[in-house]
């Protein structure tokens, strides 16, 4: 494991305590730091700080120094260093800790700031809470209440805007409940690089729109709903759908690419809502691409293998399991292992083939990186495999090798561990040639083809880990049950090892993971349950020399080997 | 005590007959000589006497122009450029019109010495978008120069380069804030920066150090080039030196513009001899001393305190007629000298209307960034307008205060202020016509009145 530079530290004063924080810190996060809350809109730690919606005003103050001699200036009424206190309030987002720096937050003058913004905020907003997907994660809402007077003063007629415009395939806008923060425009431009958002007309008719002739397409476009302090951009699939304070909440990583974006997956009663991005600042900051988002409409999936199959009928478990074991005493089986898989999953996959002495391949999904939160693997965790030591070297595309040896008898049985193989090149003559065993979640050309089908989980269904490309071991929970008729891959497996004569191994992943840390070098300190959230990098020295598919991304910048290969 | 002469340094030339604003005219009274000699002396040696001159700022905060320079980062390594602003909206205010209408030669003049002294490179004239015919002007002048090797390359053979751009803006008052101006200029939309860390000196045009000076400050600049720092504190009176255009409009017999040594001139004299007093049968009632985000002043008042005068404090005692027109007597008594915009209203005026009017232009002009201006402009407009269409209600005047209050020293820019002092100081000086305006609007509307617009 890997530690984190230590970052240079001052100390500053909020509120009465003394805090070190690391130099260039913002007064809104050091204030965090003590527990103390400065309310703010339009910052946002990700984005350039633009200072307009004075919600974190403070009362700003530094030591006084004699300026002749330098000094310091002490107050006799306290006997300490006497503070020069500025005047006016100054906004804590756009003000950097210095050493000595002073902050009051609980002043008259910065509730009366705070009162005033909060106040101005209201005036012409719609006030449509009972109708608006924000409410329960709203910031005006939440600092109406934590900060603002509690009535209206406001007698004139509201400002007229347009409600329900569709910026894009995915967002919808209703410009009345905009506060111009300006957060997705920021976004837009800076993170996204695709500058379609700005506002029109001035003062309170400011108005957010697109950019005449573009929309707000591009596959990051729903991370501006995310940041929206407010009900101004929504999801236009989560419109209307469920209120989210009824969601659970569980931790999740995208599986879309080995970028391993850390997510948060919003259910309710066994059905997912939706999936936001989960902070992790050595990952993917706070983002994550649209298409991540969708992916939880795969688990209901209609292609879903929802019932255990014997030569295509009907089947139980265990009964299933007893018929691969059968095929295993026959020899020559071959398995075909999965990126797809988790470390956990990929594990067991390992000891079936040592158990079977059955050589063990991998496909992999190589496609173009989008330089952000889309890497070129688009496997999540063939890292895992290594680690596990399912494979030495890369995979390929094709199932080439494995194809050649059905041609030439070497092979009578494939375990496919949710890889359809014809999509990996093999054909429908190879597939019939051999036994298939199928453990997978959608019925596909080889689910079709296979001796036994085994129907198990997808990653929402189920916890694990995914080693990402930086070599980081990230954890994923389980949020919501499994599908009627399926089961979950661990068990699976560990009934094929025992099976295939490999004895008892653990299902259950707490427990799984002490053979693990006892079997594998690189994760040998570590438990599932202790896995912090925001994951543990592994030292990637014993793999640095393999030509990875990545090019860089966010927070990843591909090694010498790989640059090599990518440049070539 | 009668009225000083008319001292007129800048506006020497203006309506003179027979000035036309062409380059042979512009040379045959002399100009470009002081470009001329400038060129031979070192910059450091033309920045020194800027600073001696104590010249202040004419765009409105009045900030010293030595000092401006001196701030500026001259050793990043980046090129530094100069933004003359002509941006000029202020209400009230009309004084870089004429000089660039009338004598465009000589703000390109002071220019160039402006940028030959702090080894800039390249400068934009900012001018304000309604303005057309003032860009023509100016494009003209500036091609005129450029031929006469005034402006270009290797300028009258000393090596030194420098070109004029002149940018037009679209019709935006903010634009004319320093760095609203610049993000116009880089093609973005006018939203003023936050200052720290955009301190136009270190990160401005571009992210390089950058001069932002208003059209009549760099006028200054030529003639203290020409006369030397010293003989310029000479005029005016100290920490004021040089003159100060007044535009004067409004209920005066004789509004206009008129050049006077900063602070040799009161309100009273200014307005009573210069202008020719109220107009038959009228009083004056109040009066805004430096385009109308200033302060108004309420004839009647009294401000009284203690001020320098040189080495000694003395007592003031002063009626609005007796303050001197400089920045730091105005400030004194409340309010500010600005961009000389001097508005003058008689007994005539019903104080809500004239606020209602300010504020419709505030709310319009705010670029909205900021919550508490965006929002607190448009509804102090929405007050005052309902106020005059007849739905005035008692606690009006409170309420207006109390937005207004929640304003200033909360923004970005400086428009925070401009846009709630009228309605602070409108409110602190004519509550009496604020409280009593529902009653006074009943009776004074005849039934078959027309609605005000
Ligand atoms: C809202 C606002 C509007 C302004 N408009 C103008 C303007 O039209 N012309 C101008 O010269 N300065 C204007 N200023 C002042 C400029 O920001 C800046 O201070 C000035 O151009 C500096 O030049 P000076 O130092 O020569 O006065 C404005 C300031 C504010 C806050
Ligand atoms: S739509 Fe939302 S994020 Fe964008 S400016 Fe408005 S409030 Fe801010
Ligand atoms: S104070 Fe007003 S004009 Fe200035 S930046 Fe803020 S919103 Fe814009
Ligand atoms: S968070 Fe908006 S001004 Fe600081």
């Amino acid at each position: 494991m890997i530690a984190p530079p230590k970052p240079e530290l001052v100390t500053v004063n909020i509120d009465g305590k003394e805090i070190a924080v690391p130099k260039g810190t913002n007064v809104i996060e050091a204030a965090r730091l003590v527990g103390v809350d400065v309310p703010h809109y339009c910052y946002h730690p990700k984005l350039a700080i633009v200072g307009n919606c004075r919600m974190c005003l403070v009362e700003m103050g530094m030591p006084a120094v004699d300026p002749a001699t330098k000094a310091p200036v002490i107050d006799p009424a306290t006997g300490k260093q006497k503070i020069n206190w500025i005047p006016r309030p100054q906004i804590g987002c756009g003000t950097n800790a210095a050493p000595g720096l002073h902050i009051r937050t609980n002043t008259p003058m910065v509730k009366d700031c705070r009162e005033g913004v909060m106040e101005f905020l209201l005036i012409n907003h719609p006030l449509d809470c009972p109708i608006c997907d924000q409410a329960g994660e709203c910031k005006l809402q939440e600092q109406a209440t934590g900060y603002g007077r509690g009535y209206s003063r406001f007698i004139e007629q509201k400002n007229v805007k347009p409600k329900r415009t569709q910026l894009g395939p995915r967002v919808t806008l209703d410009d009345e409940r905009c506060v111009l923060c300006s957060r997705c425009i920021r976004f837009s431009r800076d993170i996204a690089k695709d500058d379609v958002l700005g506002f029109i007309d001035r003062g309170s008719h400011s108005t957010l729109t697109c950019y005449p002739g573009k929309k707000l397409e591009n596959n990051y476009s729903l991370n501006t709903v995310d940041i929206c302090p407010v009900g101004a951009l929504t999801s236009t699939d989560f419109r209307f759908k469920m209120r989210v304070w009824f969601l659970k909440q569980t931790n999740s990583i995208d599986t879309e690419s080995s970028v391993g974006a850390n997510t948060v997956v919003w259910s309710r009663e066994g059905a997912i809502y939706r999936i936001t991005p989960r902070r992790n600042d050595e990952v993917n900051d706070t983002w994550m691409a649209d298409t991540g988002r969708v992916l939880y409409k795969q688990v209901k999936a209609d292609n879903r293998l929802t019932s255990v199959k014997i030569n295509g009928a009907d089947s139980g478990l265990d009964i299933a399991v007893n018929a691969a074991a059968e095929l295993f005493k026959a020899g020559s089986v071959a398995i075909v292992g999965s990126g797809r898989s988790s470390v956990e999953e990929q594990f067991l996959t390992r000891k079936l083939a040592t158990t079977l002495k059955a050589p063990a391949h991998l496909v992999s999904r190589v496609g173009e990186g989008d330089r952000l939160l889309i890497s070129a693997d688009r496997n999540p965790n063939v890292r895992g495999a290594l680690v596990t030591g399912l494979i030495a070297a890369l995979p390929s595309a094709q199932l080439t090798e494995l194809a050649a040896q059905i041609d030439a008898g070497k092979v009578k049985t494939v375990v496919s561990v949710g890889e359809d193989l014809a999509a990996a090149g093999l054909s429908a003559a190879q597939l019939a040639k051999v036994a298939i065993v199928y453990l997978g979640t959608y019925a596909n050309e080889t689910s079709a083809a296979a001796r036994v089908v085994l129907p198990t989980l997808t990653v929402f269904e189920k916890g694990g880990t995914f080693v990402n490309q930086q070599f980081r071991v990230q954890k994923f929970l389980k949020a919501v049950p499994g599908a009627e008729g399926a089961t979950d891959d661990l068990v699976v497996l560990a009934k094929l090892v025992a099976a295939a004569g490999g004895g008892s191994v653990p299902s259950e992943i707490n427990t799984l993971w002490k053979t693990i840390a006892a079997e594998v070098p690189a994760l040998g300190t570590m438990t599932f349950a202790n896995l912090p959230e925001t994951g543990l990098l592994l030292d990637a020295t014993p793999w640095s020399a393999l030509p990875f598919a990545e090019g860089e991304t966010l927070h990843y910048k591909p090694t010498k080997a790989a640059q090599l290969v990518v440049g070539s | 005590m009668p009225a000083p002469a008319q001292r007129r340094i800048i506006f020497q030339h203006i309506d003179e007959p027979g000035y036309t604003n062409d380059l042979a005219c512009y040379q045959r009274h002399g100009g470009y000589e002081v470009l001329k000699k400038a060129v031979t002396r070192k910059p450091e040696e033309l920045i020194d006497e800027v600073k001696k001159s104590g010249l202040r700022g004419r765009g409105g905060a009045g900030f010293p122009c030595g000092v401006k320079w001196g701030l500026v980062d001259r050793k990043s390594g980046k090129p530094i450029y100069l933004i003359v602003n002509a941006d000029e909206s202020e209400p009230g205010t009309f004084k870089d019109r004429y000089i660039m209408h009338q004598d465009p030669h000589q703000l390109i003049e002071g220019t160039m010495i402006s940028c030959f002294a702090n080894n800039v490179k390249q400068a934009y004239i900012y001018i304000r978008g309604e303005m057309p015919h003032g860009a023509r002007i100016l494009e003209k002048a500036i091609a005129e120069a450029r031929a006469a090797n005034f402006v270009g390359p290797n300028i009258l053979g000393t090596g030194y380069s420098c070109e004029i751009f002149i940018h037009r803006g679209a019709g935006a008052y903010i634009c004319g804030e320093e760095t609203g101006l610049i993000e116009s200029l880089e093609g973005k939309r006018a939203n003023p920066r936050i200052k720290p860390p955009y301190f136009p000196a270190v990160l401005g045009l571009y992210q390089c150090p950058t001069i932002v000076n208003n059209v009549e400050t760099l006028c200054h600049v030529k003639y203290i080039v020409e006369h030397g720092g010293e003989a310029y504190t000479k005029i005016g009176t100290p920490g004021n030196t040089g003159t100060r255009i007044f535009c004067v409009s409004g209920h005066v017999q004789r509004p206009g513009y008129y050049e006077f040594e900063a602070g040799k001139i009161t309100m009273g004299q200014l307005l009573n001899e210069v202008c020719g007093g109220p107009l038959p049968g009228r009083t004056f009632k109040a009066v805004i001393p430096g385009g109308s985000s200033a302060k108004v002043m309420r004839f009647g008042e009294r401000y009284k305190g203690k001020r320098k005068l040189g080495a000694d404090l003395v007592d003031y005692d002063w009626g609005v007629e007796d303050v001197p027109m400089d920045f730091d007597c105005l400030a004194m008594v409340g309010t500010m000298g600005g961009s000389g915009g001097v508005i003058v209203m008689d007994d005539t005026v019903n104080m809500v209307e004239a606020l209602a009017n300010i504020n419709a232009f505030y709310s319009h002009e705010s670029c909205g960034q900021c919550t508490p201006c965006r929002e607190g402009a448009l509804w102090m407009k929405k007050i005052t307008t309902r106020m005059v269409h007849g739905l005035a209600r008692n606690e009006d005047a409170a309420l207006l205060k109390s937005v207004a209050d929640q304003i200033p020293g909360r923004t970005i820019c400086a428009f925070g202020e401009a846009c709630s002092w009228p309605t602070q100081s409108f409110i602190a000086k004519f509550g009496d016509e604020f409280k009593g305006y529902p009653e006074a609007k009943k009776a004074a509307k005849p039934a078959n009145a027309n609605e005000l617009v």
